[in-house]
């Protein structure tokens, strides 16, 4: 194995540990704004170390050309649909958990 | 062991086909049967592309040093088929739109007892 | 290690249709047809089924998933309680099960290169259709040229959904005043200038796929389907208004035939030239060329006519949902 290998490997390995990070913290979050804090690491982070430990192995031709222009979609679409859900989620009048304490102490007293 | 991976994908097939005809049967609301049509739809588009893939064969397109290729052919007609598919689906949801302007509901059980309002 | 994941994408499939079954939302629904959608297409990837991806994805999860959340924003989210007797819908479907799942133990064994599937007409395709086409792509050229009978038929088909579409909801002529407000998503400045940078990269890219389909993965049926949903993106977030004034509901009620009059126009040359309909080797004087010429056109064709049906069925929803919105 060469070192770009090692490489490659590396980078892998780092984006199967954001994208297995990005679904744990999806089901173990407790509302919907950390939620999409952690699934957005999935499809930022992940996907940006996966593609590029995938160009690694290539050999620098088409292919290599293609996974970059995928990787470009992907930085501009993924976190644009993160921030437009969670955007579109506030608007909708979604609360944050410490928001939503407020208000029930407010309620009370 | 064998046994299990060579008709796995036949009975996902036919589960997949079992649900889509669960839904259509219980589900109350149209919009939700024309879901379960379209699950059944692609239970269907699944089996043929399972009969099309040889083991160790390559997707049909020409490339050098290899000889084993999966079949084209189901290829070719699940793609349209698909097309179609979505092409149908439009037409049934608009006749779901239809529904609702005449009738009020899209609940089977609703309409299903009311007058010819039209 | 591909048996592997084919697995874990059909268990994660069944996982997704079981779920479908309880969900009562139907905006859940609804998503998780799209993702539904998604893992059909990642496992025919897997199949090696890379042009029927392609169309599944852009299709099963762009243009349905559209069309169901315009249907439901309609019609009310909420699926109510069914009466249904789902004893009686179970035993069926338990009894029609067992039947098909003791009906696959004399199916062919799954990928074995000697299944009756693939002794018939297969081998020929794949064995003479570099020579006799000369493209790499064998879909393709069965899909255009073998079999371009049938995909006539299927195009006409599609075409005459879009009739029905149209007679169902009619076409929106002119714009209504309330319309004439409206702005999209005004909120969404982040999304709206990413959507001005992906939209002409979506309708390149879709340009790319029509005419690169003889070569790689692709064709006129993912390619109309694509620059559909570049327009699709920018009535959903620049506002149905602007997108009606930059492709007229009209303009794509008289486009949709003239892709399947493109593609009989095709087969009336051939007729005209002494061969049979859609026979492309004597449209020019080396047999290959004219099975070139003719694919390209009729390609052409289909990718029109998919693109604007799409489009056109869109805009008939989307007139709905602003009709209901006025109301």
């Amino acid at each position: 194995m060469s070192a770009l290998d090692y490489l490659s490997a590396a980078l892998l390995l780092l984006g199967f540990i954001f994208s297995l990070s990005g679904a744990i913290g999806l089901f173990r979050f407790p509302d919907f704004f950390t939620r999409i804090h952690a699934s957005s690491v999935t499809d930022s982070s992940g996907a940006v170390c996966i593609i590029l430990g995938l160009a690694l192995q290539t050999n620098f031709d088409l292919v290599t050309v293609k996974l970059l222009f995928i990787l470009f979609f992907l930085l501009l679409t993924g976190p644009t649909g993160s921030h437009a859900l969670a955007k579109s989620a506030r608007h909708g009048g979604l609360l944050t958990i410490p928001e939503c304490q407020e208000k029930a102490k407010d309620g009370v007293s | 062991m064998s046994l299990i991976f060579e008709h796995f994908n036949h009975w996902v097939v036919v589960i997949l086909m079992m649900i889509g005809l669960y839904i259509v049967i219980t589900a109350n609301n149209l919009v939700k049967k024309v879901v379960g049509l379209n699950i059944f739809q692609s239970a269907v588009f699944l089996m043929y592309i399972t009969m099309g893939k040889v083991v160790g064969g390559t997707a049909p397109i020409l490339a050098e040093g290899v000889t084993q290729y999966s079949n084209p052919l189901p290829h070719v007609l699940i793609l349209t088929a698909i097309v179609v598919g979505v092409a149908t689906t439009a037409v049934g949801l608009s006749l779901v739109l239809r529904i609702k302007s005449a009738y009020g509901t899209i609940e089977e059980n609703e309409f299903q007892n009311k007058e010819d309002v039209i | 290690m591909t048996v592997l994941i084919d697995l874990i994408l059909l268990a994660m499939l069944v996982i997704t249709a079981f779920r479908i079954i309880y969900i009562k939302d139907l905006f859940s629904v609804v998503m998780l047809f799209g993702i539904y959608s998604f893992l059909c297409a990642a496992l025919f990837v897997t199949l090696d089924a890379v042009d029927v991806a392609f169309t599944e994805a852009s299709v099963g999860a762009g243009i349905s998933t559209v069309l169901m959340l315009s249907t439901i924003a309609i019609t009310g989210r909420k699926e109510k309680l069914s009466l249904h007797s789902h004893t009686f819908a179970t035993l069926i479907v338990l009894l029609t099960g067992g039947a098909l799942i003791y009906g696959t133990f004399d199916m062919p064994l799954f990928g074995l290169a000697d299944n009756p599937v693939h002794e018939h007409v297969a081998p020929r395709y794949i064995e003479t259709s570099p020579t006799e086409i000369g493209l790499p792509n064998m879909v393709t050229s069965v899909l255009a040229s073998y079999r371009g009978f049938d995909t006539f038929g299927e195009t006409v088909v599609v075409f005459a959904a879009a009739i029905g579409v149209f007679s169902l909801l009619g076409v929106r002529g002119k714009p209504t005043e309330l319309l004439a407000q409206e702005q999209g998503l005004t909120q969404h400045k982040v999304l709206r200038v990413v959507a001005k940078i992906s939209i002409p990269l979506i309708i390149l890219f879709a340009l790319y796929v029509q005419f690169h389909g003889d070569f790689g993965p692709g064709g006129g049926f993912q390619a109309g389907v694509i620059a559909a949903a570049a327009f699709i993106l920018y009535a959903l977030t620049f506002s149905l208004r602007k997108a009606v004034g930059v492709v007229s509901p009209r303009f794509v009620k008289y486009l949709a035939p003239v892709g399947v009059l493109l593609y009989a126009s095709v087969g009336l040359v051939s007729m005209l030239n002494g061969a049979n309909f859609l026979d492309y080797n004597v449209l020019a004087a080396d047999p290959v060329d004219g099975q070139h010429y003719g694919i390209i056109i009729i390609e052409l064709g289909v990718g029109i006519t998919v693109f604007s049906v799409m489009l056109g069925i869109f805009y008939a929803f989307a007139g709905q949902v602003e009709k209901a919105n006025v109301q």
